[in-house]
């Protein structure tokens, strides 16, 4: 909503600065984006006073030496009149008349004062210098709106329609403030001049020291005369729940032209093209009081009427058919539907309500009999409208927030004495007014208890009473509580327990949000309730940043296409159905994600480009559409992504080398050991990510708990994610929720051993298929408790070895809680284990 | 015999003093003072003296056995403090050299503010409750006071599903309806953080999709005042204790009455600068009083309990913290930006 303080001041005072007025409105709702001044102190562009003035043109006659330029005699304070050279065009026609009887006045900027380059791309100031245009001296010049930084506007000066005598200060008549608001859906009522200044009023007049202010309202009072309009029109409302009210006022005999100045400058200072007086009228109409308005021709009316063999045009408002059709003001052919609400009469559809009118029916400059609309319609279907027609105009942004029946009327009044008075028409007796259900007044309660109750704080009745009634409620005092009749310029306002909030709202911010004070809670706390999931989440991103990994988030969207690239070739798509978006902003974030590992896979393989050495993990939702289920599952996963050199080499080397499985299982294993995972198993899979030989199913429970899968990507796939060639791309992606519900509840600490460790190291030679996972099994089960540790070293295969065979070397340490171990002790247990391995997978010992 | 062995030990004391590192300790002792060394060597000789010498001989062959082994480890003591001096003297390193390089990881910038935040509430009795990403429109809009074809729903810009009625959250205030729905009716303090989404032209300043944190607290006796002495306490906690804050009318459907509180502009101090377009305020979360239709939809009656929520975001405060002049940079997954934190 824009609003120039010179028209906002037309219906009501500006008592306070404007800085601290917009704070004002700011605090209390009516969001004031920018303040843009004009002219005026606070403009980028100041107009000095005595630089910056009214001129009168006398004169205008041709330049001796150029064709292009004429000379402008004018008056302008000054003593002498001065002659000024001047190129614009719109002077031309004036070239050689008389203009003493005329009133033609332009700004004109003197010698010496800074004003916008009007050649210049935006605005850059330059400073006017007296020189001599082809032989003539020119000090002075007239302006154009860009020049004065008023619009962008250039072709010729701008010619003013004034009763300011020349040489009055421009900023008297020009000089402005703009104020730039943002409303909030529930201010439908501030889209006007009137219901801005009825905020103003209440928020600049209830202070203690500020004096009451009321709101100038605009008269309402036509003067009527002619034939009854009853008699020339009919208005039908096929449903008043789509078109509560319908009025129709008569205007004859109007002279089309434009509107005068002043009306023209509002409009464009609000963003209104002015297009001719009717038009503008009702342009004006609404932006003042904020009841768009719709004129048709009424001679067009008529003529459609007569061809259907219909003496009296006959208006009526109804739901569309399907498949209707009709061209709207804007050249457009449009096809209904059943929603939109049509203003038809007996030939057809000639606007839609609201929003748009019919271009066979609108004013045109041969119109002489105006049919003036003032109706109100259903706001959703008005939303739903504009929205489906694209047709967002600024009827039907008003109409579509809600607007009060009683505004109609309000509306027909005002237009119709403009129209009488500007236009030279006669306004119709008797304006038809179809409003076949009135709405009662909402009557809303508040006691000072509830506000208590709800603020914290006790507001006097009176100063509640004060409140209410700057904003226009009527208010009654019954039994202890407030009774407020709810004005009829606003549908926010409900009844019931809605009600006293909405009154509550209303109180609180016209009281100041400031003035409440700042308590704590003294309500008894809740039970306390730990977040066991999250907390675990938490700690999970802890522990795989230890291990050295960067966390990421990426997009939840992606493409189906996008996900399958995951896949290897020729392997099983995922057929799975994905939760889609019915509106994605791109083509490429179409569905909510299955896996983590595409956006993953990506941010590795990017940044693999410019670090050696990446490490990426992340933690979120996936999004599983389950049969017979509006929600799709959204189960928590963990993904890890890594490429690249193990370590970063510094001057002193390092292990240059590429990342392989084992850096990934590392990772994981860093991660479960920190939860204290036990028995987590990783054995050879087939996976369609997954380079075969190269992956492994992470389980728990011997295998019933799947955790997920980890491995180096197939080299197709990583192809795919344009991988450089040799660097292995290893990826996991895991069930967060499945390995969470694993964790164990909590642990016990063993005492710190009191005896010494008595080390035996075995080498043994096994078939290559046997995992070394088995191996180890076999090595603990045997060893029993005082094995206190087993690590494998070293595992070999060459030519020292038969084929298909492998050397595996473990580090037993061996350990008793209550006595010092003997070399036999450790002999015995290395070599029942060395036994059982020979019996049971056929290993020897390397030694032998 | 004993005349040899007064030479051996004059010669050996003199081989002693001219030894000058441990190598040549090591010799000398091994020849003078070891199993083999010559002192050993003389004193098995004793047998071949006459009876009556032996005792005499015995006794100075032990002296000077002593007095060399004396004087061997006073040399040792030298010898080694020397080596150590020459070795600290040689083995200056250079100090400004880079160190090993360790591989650090680092949370997500958004996880560090999200933590951040929620801490505070922790602190302050509101503990965490999590919920959906995809929802209902009913939980989205309705229940929260959004009717069908709703103004208000002009202020979120909706990602609409292909199944009927389902959307993508726009904001994380469906939570609200579902932890009232948990908890009802003892009295609630929750805070509900969650990745949001709206349907916007993704640009350096908008995205589609962002975390925000919303908070809620629900019981019989909680008011305006309790909100801003709450919300106030939080920014106090989150920006430095002198912080001031003010509180604007809003109006959203599911509070009322509504509010934005701002805090004065920290990165002027509230003098104005470009970041908060010279108000020198900065807009950090909305709130109000629970509307008492949403009180009534989450089973609480409006007559008895009252409540308040709030909502934040959290990559636009980490913007102003962190003068990040891109949002896109948060979900890029781009090494360049998140190693920063």
């Amino acid at each position: 909503m824009i609003v120039p303080l010179s028209w906002l001041q037309d219906y009501v005072d500006i008592t306070l600065p404007v800085p601290e007025l917009a704070e004002r409105m700011t605090l209390a709702g009516l969001e004031v984006e920018t303040i843009q001044y004009i002219g005026v102190s606070g403009a980028d562009l100041v107009w000095d006073r005595d630089k910056f003035v009214v001129a009168r043109i006398l004169a205008v006659g041709q330049h001796p030496d150029a064709d292009r330029l004429v000379l402008a005699r004018v008056e302008y304070g000054a003593p002498e009149p001065a002659t000024l050279v001047t190129g614009a065009t719109n002077l031309f026609p004036y070239l050689g008349q008389d203009l003493s009887g005329q009133n033609l006045k332009s700004p004109m900027v003197l010698e010496g004062a800074a004003i916008y380059d009007g050649h210049k791309e935006g605005f850059v100031k330059t400073r006017l210098k007296g020189r001599k245009v082809r032989g003539i001296m020119n000090r002075h010049m007239l302006c154009s709106e860009k020049e004065l930084g008023i619009s962008q506007e250039h072709e010729g000066i701008m010619l003013l329609e004034t009763a300011a005598v020349p040489g009055t200060p421009l900023q008297d008549i020009l000089g402005e403030v703009i104020l730039h608001l943002d409303l909030t859906p529930n201010l439908a009522r501030c889209h006007s001049m009137i219901g801005v200044a009825r905020e103003v009023a209440a928020l600049t007049g209830t202070s203690p020291q500020g004096t009451p202010q009321t709101v100038r309202y605009p008269s309402l009072n036509v003067v009527m005369g002619g034939p009854p309009a009853a008699e020339a029109v009919r208005v039908e409302i096929e449903d008043s729940a789509l078109s509560p009210r319908f009025t129709a006022t008569l205007i004859r005999d109007v002279r089309i032209g434009l509107s005068p100045e002043w009306m023209q400058r509002r409009l464009k200072l609000v963003g209104v093209r002015p297009i001719n007086n009717i038009v503008d009228i009702t342009n004006y109409v609404m932006m003042e009081l904020g009841q768009p308005l719709h004129a048709f021709d009424y001679d067009l009316l008529l003529q459609r009427a007569r061809t259907t063999s219909v003496s009296v045009p006959t208006i009526k408002v109804r739901q569309a058919s399907i498949g209707e059709g009709m061209t709207t003001l804007d050249g457009t052919s449009r096809t209904f539907n059943e929603y939109d609400i049509l203003i038809t009469d007996t030939a057809g559809p000639v606007g839609i309500g609201g929003v748009m009118g019919g271009t066979e029916t609108e004013v045109h400059v041969g119109t002489r009999n105006v049919l003036l609309e003032a109706a109100n319609f259903n706001l959703i279907n008005i939303r739903r409208t504009a929205q489906a027609h694209k047709l967002p105009s600024e009827a039907s942004a008003r109409f579509g927030r809600g607007i009060h029946p009683a505004e109609a009327i309000r509306g027909a009044r005002r237009a119709a004495e403009l129209m009488r008075t500007l236009a030279g028409g006669t306004v119709g007796q008797g304006i038809v007014d179809n409003y076949p259900d009135p709405p009662e007044p909402v009557v809303a309660t508040v006691t000072p208890a509830q506000i208590k109750r709800w603020l914290g704080i006790h507001i006097d009745q009176k100063e509640v009473v004060a409140i209410l009634e700057a904003l226009q409620f009527q208010c009654q005092i019954k039994g202890g509580a407030i009774h407020a009749t709810v004005p009829d310029h606003r549908l926010d306002i409900s009844t019931g327990l809605t009600g006293t909030a909405d009154l509550i709202e209303e109180i609180s911010r016209i009281y100041g949000y400031g003035k409440i004070p700042e308590t704590e809670m003294s309500d008894p706390l809740p039970p306390l309730r730990a977040n066991r999931p999250q907390e675990q989440e938490e700690r999970t991103r802890d522990l795989l940043v230890a291990a050295g990994l960067q966390e990421i988030i990426s997009y939840r969207f992606t493409t189906p296409e996008a996900e399958a690239r995951i896949l290897s070739p020729g392997s099983q798509p995922d057929e799975r159905p994905y939760t889609t978006i019915a509106n994605p902003i791109s083509q490429d974030k179409s569905v909510m994600r299955h896996t983590l590992l595409e956006s993953l896979l990506v941010a590795v393989a990017a940044n693999v480009r410019h670090h050696g050495h990446v490490a990426l993990f992340e933690i979120g939702s996936v999004y599983l559409p389950a049969e017979g289920r509006r929600l799709p599952d959204e189960p928590t996963r963990l993904c890890v992504g890594m490429a690249g050199q193990r370590e970063t080499v510094g001057w002193m080397g390092g292990d240059e080398g590429s990342m392989d499985f084992y850096d990934l299982k590392g990772v994981l294993e860093a991660l479960t050991d920190g939860w204290r995972l036990e028995g987590v198993r990783y054995e050879p899979t087939t996976d369609p990510v997954f380079c075969p030989g190269r992956a492994a199913r992470v389980s728990l429970h011997n295998g019933r708990t799947h955790l997920g899968t980890a491995g180096q990507v197939h080299p197709l796939v990583a192809k795919r994610f344009d991988m450089p060639d040799g660097i292995p791309l290893l990826a996991a992606e895991l069930d967060l929720d499945a390995l969470m519900a694993a964790i164990p509840a909590g642990f016990e600490v063993q005492p710190i051993p009191q005896f010494p460790v008595v080390y035996r190291d075995v080498a043994l030679v096994l078939d290559e298929a046997i995992p070394a996972a088995d191996v180890q099994q076999l090595i603990v089960q045997t060893g029993g408790r005082w094995l206190a540790q087993v690590r494998l070293f070293d595992v070999y295969r060459g030519t020292q070895l038969p084929a298909g065979k492998r050397s595996l070397a473990y580090a037993l340490a061996f350990q008793s809680p209550d006595k010092t171990l003997t070399d036999r002790d450790a002999n015995k247990l290395r070599d029942k284990i060395v036994r059982r391995l020979e019996r049971e997978i056929g290993a020897r010992l390397r030694s032998q | 015999m004993l005349e040899q062995l007064e030479k051996l030990r004059t010669e050996a004391l003199e081989g002693l003093r001219a030894v000058a590192d441990g190598a040549a300790l090591d010799t000398w002792q091994r020849s003078t003072l070891g199993r083999r060394g010559i002192v050993t060597l003389i004193t098995r000789r004793v047998g071949e003296l006459p009876k009556e010498s032996r005792p005499a001989f015995g006794k100075r062959a032990n002296q000077v056995k002593q007095e060399l082994t004396a004087a061997y480890e006073r040399k040792a003591t030298a010898v080694k403090a020397d080596e150590m001096e020459r070795q600290i003297a040689t083995g200056a390193i250079d100090v400004s050299q880079p160190g090993r390089p360790r591989p650090l990881g680092r949370l997500h910038p958004s996880t560090q503010v999200l933590r951040e935040i929620c801490r505070i509430w922790g602190d302050m009795g509101f503990q965490v409750y999590r919920s959906r990403d995809v929802e209902t429109d009913e939980y989205n809009f309705q229940l929260l006071n959004m009717p069908p074809h709703h103004p208000a729903r002009d202020m979120w810009d909706t990602f609409y599903t292909t199944q009927e009625g389902v959307v993508l959250r726009t904001h994380t205030s469906p939570g609200q309806i579902h932890a009232m729905h948990d908890y009802h009716p003892e009295p609630i303090r929750v805070i509900l953080p969650g990745m949001c989404y709206r349907y916007e032209q993704i640009s350096a300043r908008s995205e589609i999709q962002f975390n925000q944190v919303e908070g809620l607290a629900v019981g019989k006796n909680i008011t305006f005042a309790d909100l801003k002495g709450t919300l106030s306490s939080f920014a106090g906690r989150l920006f430095g204790a002198q912080i001031q804050t003010r509180f604007r009318c809003q109006h959203f459907p599911f509070t009322e009455p509504s509010a934005e509180m701002d805090v004065e502009c920290i990165l002027c101090s509230g003098r104005g600068c470009n970041v908060c377009k010279k108000t020198g305020w900065l807009e950090i979360l909305g709130c109000g009083m629970v509307h008492p239709a949403v009180l009534r939809h989450g089973g609480y009656d409006p007559a008895v309990y009252t409540g308040f929520a709030f909502g934040m975001g959290v990559e636009r405060p980490a913007m102003v913290k962190y003068g990040i002049k891109d949002i896109r940079y948060f979900w890029s997954g781009d090494l360049r930006f998140l190693e920063q934190f």
